[in-house]
């Protein structure tokens, strides 16, 4: 459950000074958005059943402030994609993630949304960072409502180390306008096959 | 063929109470009556009858499905009112024919009869689509046709239902399709997010025009005074 590297923080000396008053206002607006993170559930599969037994009271995701589940993608800090994602859906997910207001974050629970998991097939997307940009994985297939919580800790921790003078975690991802994909196609071709190259098997070994 | 009353129609009083069947073995099982009456009534556009585990199956001619199963449907003693299935079956012996079936059932008698068209490899897949006969068949078929690429001739809108419509990569149910799929990852993913998440539905399926008529009447009055639908 690693953390995808952030760009180093640009030096903000230069620019006007990281003073006493500007790491305080860091550490007061971290504390609060990694208090008050609104997720947006796209639950495609058994991990949304898991991700609701997270929400529910014995395990009470709002112990985290993360109990107001933001359905519109506008109102929402993080983007919790539970379950496997079809091609069909590529686009939409796309869209939802675009749709969502920096700050933003993006978990990724289970093996079908980190990998494709089992489903090695013509049908469903090898890992959800290949359409979207993915802070934390949570491994599990599905994982325990204490693995899902694990990476929201995660996730607080990644959250509370920002600084506000750093632009580059506020930029937008721009896909490339060629591809239209935000890692290159040699990259996804590799993430997407850890078994080797099997695109000429056939199920019926003619 | 002696006729017999429909086992539901006329209340409880003179219909049997079905019986779940026991110990029903592989073979020769007593066939659907069905099976005979298809072939007094249609000879030799009956292939063969086979009764596996109590259910029927009948090989048809293709040329002649639609009329079959026409007659199946409307007929007073057989009354198959119900398709539940519509698909197909590839076998891995690359000579052995594709089969097309359909599941029938007939609610007022209880039975069920099981249709097989085989279409022989490498002549064009078509067979006749049911759907002037089942309206329900339109996406079944629509399903069939996505998987295997049979087509369904006479079917009003046959095109792609779990794929998306710009799928270019062959039909995944066939054997000599790939299980990953005929392009790279990146070359998937790149024409997956090039569809619009909106182009989903046809303008037929987008529009209410051809229920207008249906729909209540204070709808029909606000449609009139030009309030918009969906988005």
């Amino acid at each position: 459950m690693g953390l995808s590297p952030r760009p180093e923080p640009r030096s903000v000396e230069a620019t006007g000074g990281e003073n006493w008053v500007t790491t305080r206002l860091d550490s007061l607006v971290n504390w609060a958005r990694k208090n008050s993170l609104w997720p947006m559930p796209f639950g495609t599969a058994c991990c949304a059943i898991e991700f609701m037994a997270t929400a529910a009271s014995k395990y009470d995701l709002a112990r985290f402030g993360m109990e107001r589940m933001s359905f519109s993608p506008r109102q929402a800090d993080v983007l919790i994609c539970a379950g496997r994602v079809p091609f069909k859906l590529a686009p939409v997910l796309r869209r939802i993630w675009q749709q969502m207001p920096q700050p933003k974050w993006c978990i990724s629970m289970g093996a079908c949304a980190s990998s494709g998991g089992m489903f090695d097939n013509y049908a469903v997307v090898q890992g959800i960072d290949t359409i979207i940009p993915v802070d934390v994985y949570v491994p599990g297939c599905p994982p325990r409502p204490e693995g899902l919580m694990y990476g929201v800790l995660l996730l607080q921790e990644k959250v509370k180390q920002e600084h506000m003078g750093d632009e580059a975690i506020r930029r937008e991802m721009e896909p490339d306008p060629k591809s239209g994909l935000y890692i290159p196609p040699a990259a996804i071709d590799e993430l997407s096959e850890p078994f080797g190259n099997s695109v000429h098997q056939t199920r019926s070994g003619l | 063929m002696t006729s017999s009353p429909p086992v539901v129609r006329g209340g409880g009083a003179t219909a049997a109470a079905p019986v779940t069947p026991h110990n029903v073995p592989r073979e020769g099982a007593p066939a659907n009556p069905t099976a005979a009456a298809l072939r007094g009534k249609f000879g030799d556009a009956i292939r063969r009858v086979e009764v596996i585990w109590g259910e029927t199956t009948v090989y048809v001619a293709r040329e002649q499905l639609l009329e079959i199963v026409r007659w199946l449907h409307d007929d007073p003693e057989q009354q198959y009112d119900y398709l539940s299935d519509v698909t197909a079956v590839e076998f891995r012996d690359p000579e052995r024919p594709l089969e097309v079936v359909w599941h029938l059932r007939s609610l007022p008698r209880r039975r069920f009869l099981r249709l097989k068209v085989e279409l022989a490899k490498g002549a064009p897949l078509e067979v006749q689509s049911v759907w002037p006969v089942y309206r329900g068949a339109d996406w079944l078929e629509r399903e069939c046709y996505d998987m295997f690429g049979i087509r369904f001739t006479g079917h009003p809108d046959l095109r792609r239902i779990l794929m998306w419509e710009q799928y270019r990569e062959g039909f995944p149910l066939r054997k000599d399709f790939p299980l990953r799929g005929r392009f790279s990852r990146a070359e998937q993913l790149r024409q997956a997010l090039a569809a619009n998440p909106e182009a989903r539905y046809s303008m037929e399926e987008l529009s209410i025009a051809d229920a207008f008529e249906d729909l209540p009447d204070d709808m029909r009055q606000r449609l009139r005074a030009g309030e918009r639908t969906g988005e």
